[in-house]
This record gives structure tokens, sequence and C-alpha cells, in this order.
């Protein structure tokens, strides 16, 4: 069986089943003044009483609640009392003559509809806080027994059609290992309360979930979203070994999380990652990333039919400068061509568009999709750090034509009023040969550069690594590139320009301690790989580093360079 | 009668958590307070009609104000949502 994994880990252990309270409405209707009396006054009591066992909730402290749990309890206080629910309740009552459980059942029946509708995956999650509070205001009106007093057993897994909000709070999670159930997305309280308790869960398994029975032998994995019902001995082993590698993992992640990237010596390196949209944000910071060296903007123009406004844009942009927390932010404007194609952009065929019109060339030569672009990101940098980026660097006229597209972006915003960050930082990516060759006379005109290993590799070896009979050629300790890459630091350094890499050599730990050593400023990667790059930083000194520089270069070739490495390592 | 626009500047939008602590904010004032996105307009009192407006980041809301205390109400939910709700 599968769902969605939204709490990581491997949990193997007994299925207890949380049934649901069934409600079913009575399709009574009302005779009197009295009997309507009667039934407003049971709704204001059941409403009544459903606040204080809420409010008992928030002071029992065997739960050990933390702000973030009481913040449920709140939202649940705040629903329970809501001023629409209660006059919707009351109008069913007075008007349409229901009774009290009849017409909370349809009222909160209505606003769930509502949420579950909604685009938005956090909006739509608020159904089961809506659903939480009919339930609780039915439970009290019926005068029935919550479940969440239950005592469960050692090595609990619970299993349900999904968790309440206030009941995720009132669970007694000492003994559970993992949740199961069958609703609910990413954002579902199970989800939040099981990550914030570091408990594997898997949620929307479907209704298949509902065949465990009481006491199974369950094993969940909350990375892969995997549920196994009444594993064999074979498969239960294979799970403790991964339960415990992961385990050892979630250990190096969260020793290392809270500290610098600062070498035994203290030279501080930055930490940061390369994103697609503001959601992967917070990955990169559980991660330990202090920012992001690369945010690609290929997929807001991928996957549609035409050119995203400036609107359209200036959103994506603006989620990802508030999310970022004004930590920095490169945007690397529009990387079209090559093997990455727009269905509405039509490039005539190329006999080799690695080397065509792909990139900054596209963006010079049709200014409009380009100030598009730059108009949105430059709004959108008056609500983060965010900084610029130019892909395909290969000479200075590029670097200088658009600089000036921005200067003129700026002026256009300016004259409208439009607020924007004024000294945003530009940089280049270098990832062309020539760029690299003639980075003391690029790093005049910018603030940042930031090396693209994969395309200047490609370039620098004449290997495209998709075709198998060249492919072995393709490696960045290649003493030639390894020539190019400290070219570059070393120009840039001269003029104080800051140098950054977002390629894949980024993220290769036998890779960090020669971009240490060189000078690298930032190392940019895929959020996964911060820990164990940062490891390899905080483990090993500056001057050691050097050595290996010193070292590496004197080698001939890249075999030795990776054996070399590889032994250093150990 | 104030009126205000504002851009939505929590990271999750104007989800339960800033919409309870807006609640808490516009209760402590006799002003009508109103919250309007696109053709939706509603009265700050529920959490359910503010939730239901789905407004998420980067969207804009104007706030109508309407009361004795208007003036003092606006400056309170000024700093709301240009300095609190982007912690929220």
């Amino acid at each position: 069986m599968k769902g969605i994994g939204v709490s990581p880990g491997i949990s193997i252990g007994k299925a207890c089943i949380i049934e649901k309270i069934a409600t079913s409405v009575s399709g009574v209707l009302l005779k009197s003044e009295e009997e309507k009396e009667l039934e407003l006054k049971n709704f204001e009591t059941a409403v009544f009483e459903a606040v204080a066992e809420v409010e008992a909730l928030k002071l029992n402290e065997r739960l050990n609640l933390q702000s973030e749990d009481l913040e449920i309890l709140d939202v649940q206080i705040e629903f329970l009392s809501d001023e629409q629910i209660k006059s919707d309740v009351e109008d069913k009552i007075n008007v349409e003559l229901k009774n009290a459980n009849d017409a909370v059942i349809e009222v909160i029946g209505a606003a769930v509809g509502l949420f579950a509708s909604m685009e938005d995956e956090y909006f739509r999650a608020r159904a089961a806080d809506v659903q939480d509070t009919g339930t609780r205001i039915l439970r009290h009106l019926n005068h029935k027994m919550g479940a969440t007093n239950q005592l469960f057993d050692e090595n609990t897994i619970l299993i349900a059609e999904d968790i309440a909000p206030s009941d995720t709070v009132a669970l007694d999670i000492t003994k559970i290992v993992g949740f199961a159930t069958q609703l609910g997305g990413k954002t579902s309280h199970t989800a939040i309360l099981a990550k914030a308790k570091g408990i594997p869960a898997v949620v929307g398994c479907g209704a298949n979930l509902m065949q465990v029975n009481e006491n199974d032998t369950v094993i969940i994995d909350g990375t892969t979203g995997e549920v196994i019902v009444n594993p064999n001995a074979h498969t239960i082993e294979h799970y403790r070994a991964k339960q415990k590698q992961f385990s050892q993992e979630m250990a190096l992640l969260k020793q290392l999380n809270n500290l610098p990237a600062k070498t035994t010596d203290n030279r501080q390196v930055q930490l940061f990652a390369n994103i697609s949209n503001a959601d992967d944000l917070e990955l990169v910071f559980e991660n330990g990333g202090e920012g992001v060296g690369l945010l690609r903007t290929e997929l807001l123009f991928m996957g549609r039919d035409s050119f995203p406004s400036e609107e359209e844009q200036f959103r994506f942009y603006q989620q990802v400068a508030i999310k970022s927390k004004n930590k920095p932010v490169i945007v690397r404007t529009l990387d079209i061509g090559g093997d990455k194609q727009l269905d509405y952009f039509n490039i005539p065929k190329e006999n080799n568009p690695f080397l065509g019109y792909r990139a900054i060339r596209i963006c010079l030569n049709q200014q409009d999709i380009f100030k598009t672009q730059l108009k949105a990101i430059l709004r959108a940098s008056a609500f983060g750090n965010l900084k610029i980026m130019f892909p395909m660097i290969s000479n200075l006229s590029e670097v200088k034509q658009a600089k000036e597209c921005v200067n003129q972006v700026k002026s256009e915003l300016r004259n409208a009023g439009i607020e924007f960050n004024e000294s945003i930082e530009l940089g280049i990516m270098i990832e062309i040969p020539s760029a690299a060759l003639m980075a003391d006379i690029l790093a005049n005109e910018v603030d940042f550069f930031s090396i693209g290993t994969n395309d200047l590799c490609q370039y620098a070896l004449a290997v495209d690594r998709m075709n198998d009979n060249v492919s072995g050629l393709y490696t960045h300790f290649n003493p030639g590139v390894l020539r190019l890459i400290q070219t570059v630091i070393e120009q840039a350094h001269k003029q104080h320009v800051h140098v950054g890499m977002c390629g894949e050599m980024a993220s290769d730990p036998l890779a960090t301690l020669v971009l240490l050593g060189m000078g690298l400023d930032e190392f940019s990667m895929s959020a996964f790989s911060l820990p164990h790059i940062k490891k390899v930083i905080i483990s090993n000194s500056f001057s050691k580093a050097q050595d290996v520089v010193r070292k590496v270069m004197e080698m001939d070739n890249s075999e030795s360079i990776t054996a070399y490495l590889q032994e250093v390592l150990k | 009668m104030i009126s205000k626009d504002y851009v939505i500047l929590a990271p999750q939008g104007m989800h339960a958590r800033p919409a309870t602590n807006l609640l808490k904010l516009t209760k402590q004032f006799k002003s009508t307070i109103s919250l309007k996105k696109d053709e939706k307009q509603i009265q700050l009192k529920s959490m359910l009609n503010i939730l239901a407006m789905s407004a998420k980041c980067g969207d804009t809301v104007s706030i109508l104000i309407e009361g004795e205390d208007e003036n003092d109400a606006a400056l309170a939910l000024d700093s709301f949502f240009t300095k609190e709700l982007i912690n929220q």
C-alpha cells in the first residue's frame, strides 16, 4: 500500500485502529417554540462544554504542550465560538426547524465542503479543523466520550481515517511510533504533528488502509510513503537495517544543523541550496542551508502555452523573497535553449543546441521577454534579499548589455514609483571557458560569480556526458577544469568579487577540500547534500585544504587526483 | 471610514494562526472592521469567514474600518499587516 510520506523515518509496530464517531442526521423537525428554545439552549451548552474541554486540555500538564500545540487548541476554540457557525446553526433551528444535531451536521458539512474544494493545499487541509469543531460539538450534544483519553501499548502505529487537529494534541504519543491515515495531505495536522515530534507518518493511504486489523504488524516508511501490513521476517529485517541507517543520518543532521560551516581554523564559507520554487525553501532551512545560490526560473516558463505575465512572475519571485526570511537568494534569469525547450517559443532546429541560441543570447535578442522577467524580479526585491544572475555569459559585451537592461527597467520602476532594491547585486554564471579565462575582465562589472560546473566541464572537455561513448571523459577533476576554476577564484578575489559554485561539483564531498582550499566563498547544492558537505568542512582545517590544493595542482591526471582525494578524506 | 490595501506577507498566507491573532486584535475595537478580497467582503468576526477567503501570500486585501475608534484600529491593523504578519 502506498500513501504520501509526510514525516520521514521508518517504524515497525502493532496497529491500533481509531474508529470515527458516527454521526447521523435524524430528520426530526421541531414542532413548537419550546422545542426551538430547548435546541438553541442545547447547542449553546454543547459549545460551552466543548470550549471548556479544550481550555482544560490547554492546562493539562501531562500533555506537556508546546507553543505550536497551544496554537492548534486556540484555533479550535476560535472555531468553536465562531460567530458565523453560530448564526448559521441558529438559523437552521429557528427557520428550518432542525434540531441542534442536524443543524450542526449541515452547517459543518457545508463549511467542510467549501474548504475541501479549495485549490490551495493549506486551506484545503483546514476542512479537518472545521470537521473537528463539528465532531466535538456533536459529541457534547449527544453526551459521548472522546477517544483521546485512550492508553496505548508500546510500539503502537496509529491507524485512522484522519486524526483530528485537537486529537493530535491530546493524544498520549509517548507510545506511538508511527501514524498512517486514510485521508490527508502534506499540510494535514497528522503531518504537522508527526513532523514536530519526529514520528514517521504516511497520510492519504486511501480506503485500503481500513483493511488493517487491530494488532497487525505494520511497517511504515515515512520517506517513501510505503505501508506494509504483516510483513515476513525478511522484510522486517530489511526495514530494521534501513531504520538504523536513517537514525544515523538524522543524528548527523541534527548535530550539524545549527553549526556554522567553519573549518577547525575558523575559515567560514556559505552553504547555499539550489531551488526551483518557494516551497523548496523549507527543506533548505531544515538541512542547515543559509541561502539560495541558484533559483532556477525555468519551472515558471515550462509546462504552459505562453510566456508568464509580469504579474505571475512577480508573485513567484515574491513568494520566494518572503519565505527566504531575508537570506540571500540568487535568481538566475531565463536559461532556456539547449536541452530545455518551451512549446510556445519556437527555436529553429539547430545542429548544436548546446552551442546555439540559448539563455542570455535569447534574452538580449528578445529584450521584451528579458525585461518582463527583470521587472518582476526587481519588484520582488522589495520583499527580500534577491540578487540577479545572468547565465551563459561568454564575453564582456553581454554583461554590459544585460546590466543596461537592468538599468532601463530600474528607471521605469522609479518613474512609476514602484518600490525595489536600488542596490540589488548583479552577478554572472561562469560556465563557458572563455568567461573563466577572462574572469579578471568580467570581475570589473559584477558583484559576484557563480561557477556552473556542469556546463563548464562539458564545454571545457568537449564531452556530452549523456553520450555513453564519451561520458567516461567527463570529470571535474580533470586538471584543465581545476585550473579554470582556480583562475576564476583567484582573479575574482583580486577585485573582491564573491565566488560561489552551483554545479554538481559543489555537492561532491571529494571536491570539497579542493574548492575550500582554492578559496571558494559559497557552495550551493541540493538541500539533501548540505549536511554531508558541511561535515567535511567542519572536520578539516583551511590550511590542510590549501595543502591539498597544492598537491592536487601538481598532479597530471584525474585518476591520481581522485585516488589522492579519497585517501585524504578517509 | 478608513480603507487601506495590504499585501499578505505571511509566507503561508492568511492561515489559522494569523487569522486567530487578527480576530483577537479586532475584538479590542468598537469599530466595524471588514476584510475585502476581490469581490468578497466579510466582517472580521469569524475565523471561518477569514479562512474561507483563502488569502495567500502575495494576495492584496483591503481593510475597511468604520466607527468611533477607527483611527486607533487603523494604526493597530497597519502594524499587524506590515510587521507582525511577516513572522507568522
